[in-house]
């Protein structure tokens, strides 16, 4: 399906930043971290700051697919007791204008039971991001989720073949996630030299908007892919930032912001 | 919107790919290398040479008359113990080398809980001359040293894990990350029937030699099956092994025995049949030890070859099924079957098989004294007689 034709928040916003000639800042907070009183505060903080969309991560007790600083940042909000419900009592209270779209693993989402889509629709979740299961992995599981109230975003890597780019973009919605580079979460000093080449494949398999994510942390990183890819996704570097402080982390997305602007 | 292809290698609801996109393309690769190899004769070849002339195979089955006398029944060994390295590990892991050789990967990842694993990959990267590095968590590394030298001695890196609760889940987990970030000159040498498809089915068959040897065998030496087949579950590959060569054997009962650890009322155990719900952890569905949030919990088990909180998806399978059961024994019990195998048959056994050990000791009358009860001795316990005796467990 192709995003021109749906009308759900998070397709409506890619829309409209195409019609400006803007891209997409994807910002990503782990819910709970640095704690569950400032998740809400560091939420209206990105969206203050210019963020697009803001990817809202559920802790995980074993997160594969991430590196040091989510890795932490996920020890922390477990830590503080924050579960499924907590995560979506934060979104609800934070009561923003944005699209939100959780990230998460599929564990705490299938043990908050066969509600649970429902429930974060109604706390003002639009989409659903899932790092471990890939398309094909669980067809039942996946046509639950297609089927329900969020958008299914779906995630490509270096690796994946361009056949099956086209079979993982037929099952998405909203955005592609392209993955820069091998590996976990975290923030890397260059951009992978084979990036242009993936986003290159990636643009012949689908019409969605892609947005390039894992080790993007720097304005400059912004503006190197922000001229390849529809929007990029930065993570472990917000929430760095948001160690310091929600000023931080909102000085960060101020100039990401900016950097994209200014393609 | 068309359903997405099906994945293979479920067994029942469990098992799957629940990995990151980045792994895909590498487990397809996998998958079709292992087809291929399973039914190419050179492969067979390759391996069964290794198997010979390396491992020391077939291990023998040997009697255990005085453990026999305890238990009522003639009771079997399959000696997994003589095996090079000193456990059933190598089975799997001069398979997967041979695989991950004809793929042209020229480093190998592996993780390690008691060390047995790890070790056994080492030995198999030193013979091929392949990189390896293994992952193992802090705390295992602390009561399994004498095995960190070993790898260390055989050319490995041997990479501390100080995340989560420092043993083999977190192990596997740091294991994953190193793969998803050198996918494309490394292969992951997965220790158990764990993780996503293939890795359950092909550690199976790797394994699957223990069964087959041993069916003989007990046909020969016995002159009958089992009645049953009793085997130690951590993650469940030594069980696996061995329930391949009876699961169509009807009259076979099957038994798996998991660590009860401080007792499976204490919430300190590795009981993830007996206690666990189905979760996705490592890349498959299947039991698992975790809370109503879905986090997994850590496990505890005095043998750190049994110390996980998850369990292969076909032993799921086995269990919903019916085809198996599973029980689990603690560590008190755990040490008692140590030192009684140590004393009434000369064998030391690992920690992980003294679970084994322990239930079948405990069962006296349940089988009659013409039913022989089959035990799968996984390890021998050389890497355990230090912790055992810090422990000051006297001899009986
Ligand atoms: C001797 C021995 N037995 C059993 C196990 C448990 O593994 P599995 O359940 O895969 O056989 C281990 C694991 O390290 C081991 O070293």
């Amino acid at each position: 399906m192709s995003a021109t034709t749906s009308s759900d928040p998070l397709s409506l916003r890619f829309e409209s930043l195409a019609r400006s000639g803007r891209r997409a800042l994807v910002t990503y907070m782990t819910a709970g971290h640095p704690d569950p009183v400032q998740s809400v505060a560091l939420m209206r903080a990105l969206q203050d700051g210019g963020a697009d969309v803001i990817e809202v991560g559920v802790p995980f007790s074993d997160p594969m697919a991430d590196g040091p600083v989510i890795q932490r940042s996920s020890q922390v909000a477990l830590e503080h007791g924050v579960g499924f419900a907590q995560v979506l009592a934060m979104v609800h209270e934070a009561a923003l204008s944005i699209p939100v779209v959780l990230f998460s693993y599929l564990n705490p989402v299938l043990a908050a039971g066969p509600e649970v889509l429902v429930r974060a629709s109604e706390a003002g979740v639009h989409g659903v991001l899932l790092t471990d299961l890939p398309v094909g992995a669980d067809p039942e599981r996946e046509a639950w989720i297609g089927a329900g109230p969020l958008a299914f975003v779906r995630l490509v890597a270096p690796t994946t073949p361009v056949d099956r780019m086209r079979e993982i973009a037929r099952h998405g919605r909203g955005f592609v996630y392209l993955i820069s580079r091998l590996g976990v979460t975290g923030m890397q000093a260059n951009v992978a030299s084979d990036l242009p080449d993936s986003i290159a494949r990636l643009r012949t398999a689908t019409d969605l908007p892609i947005c390039v994510g894992f080790g993007v942390s720097t304005g400059a990183q912004a503006q190197a892919i922000g001229r390849l890819a529809d929007g990029i996704v930065v993570g472990s570097a917000i929430v760095q930032a948001a160690e310091r402080g929600i000023d931080a982390a909102h000085a960060l997305t101020v100039e990401l912001r900016q950097a994209l602007d200014n393609i | 919107m068309t359903a997405p292809a099906l994945v293979r290698d479920r067994f029942g609801a469990f098992g799957g790919r629940y990995v990151p996109e980045t792994l895909i393309p590498a487990l397809d690769e996998l998958e079709g290398a292992l087809d291929a190899a399973l039914l190419d004769p050179t492969f067979d070849a390759e391996w069964r040479d290794l198997l010979t002339h390396y491992v020391g195979r077939p291990s023998p089955l040997s009697d255990a008359p005085r453990l026999s006398e305890l238990v009522g029944a003639p009771v079997w060994l399959k000696r997994e113990d003589l095996n090079h390295t000193g456990a059933h590990k190598i089975n799997n892991t001069v398979g997967q080398a041979l695989l991950a050789r004809r793929m042209g990967k020229s480093r190998i990842i592996a993780e390690t809980g008691a060390g047995q694993h790890g070790v056994a990959t080492a030995t198999i990267c030193a013979r091929f001359g392949l990189e390896c590095v293994v992952y193992m968590g802090e705390e295992d590394m602390r009561r399994q040293s004498l095995n960190v030298y070993r790898m260390q001695l055989m050319g490995a890196t041997v990479v501390p894990v100080t995340s989560g609760t420092r043993t083999l889940k977190d192990a596997t987990t740091e294991a994953i990350r190193d793969w998803v970030t050198n996918v494309r000159d490394s292969h992951y040498i997965i220790g158990s029937v764990v993780g996503p498809a293939p890795y359950p089915r092909m550690v199976r068959e790797f394994q699957s030699v223990i069964g087959r040897e041993s069916r003989a065998q007990m046909l020969e030496r016995a002159g009958s099956l089992p009645r049953s087949v009793v085997a130690c579950v951590g993650g469940g590959s030594n069980a696996m092994g061995i329930f391949a060569g009876f699961v169509d054997d009807a009259g076979v009962e099957l038994v798996g025995v998991e660590a009860a650890g401080e007792g499976l009322e204490s919430g300190r155990h590795s009981a993830s049949l007996s206690r666990g719900t189905p979760g996705v952890l490592h890349g498959s569905l299947s039991y698992l030890l975790q809370d109503g949030q879905g986090q997994v919990y850590p496990a505890h088990s005095i043998s750190a070859g049994l110390d996980y909180p998850g369990v292969g998806p076909e032993h799921s399978y086995l269990k919903d099924s019916g085809r198996a059961m599973y029980v689990a024994v603690d560590d008190g019990q755990a040490l008692e079957g140590f030192a009684m195998l140590s004393r009434l048959e000369g064998i030391i056994p690992a920690l992980e098989t003294a679970h084994a050990v322990a239930w079948i000791a405990a069962q006296r009358g349940r089988w009659a004294s013409n039913e022989p009860v089959l035990l799968c001795v996984s390890g021998r316990g050389d890497k355990d007689v230090s912790q055992v005796r810090e422990m000051g467990i006297l001899p009986l």
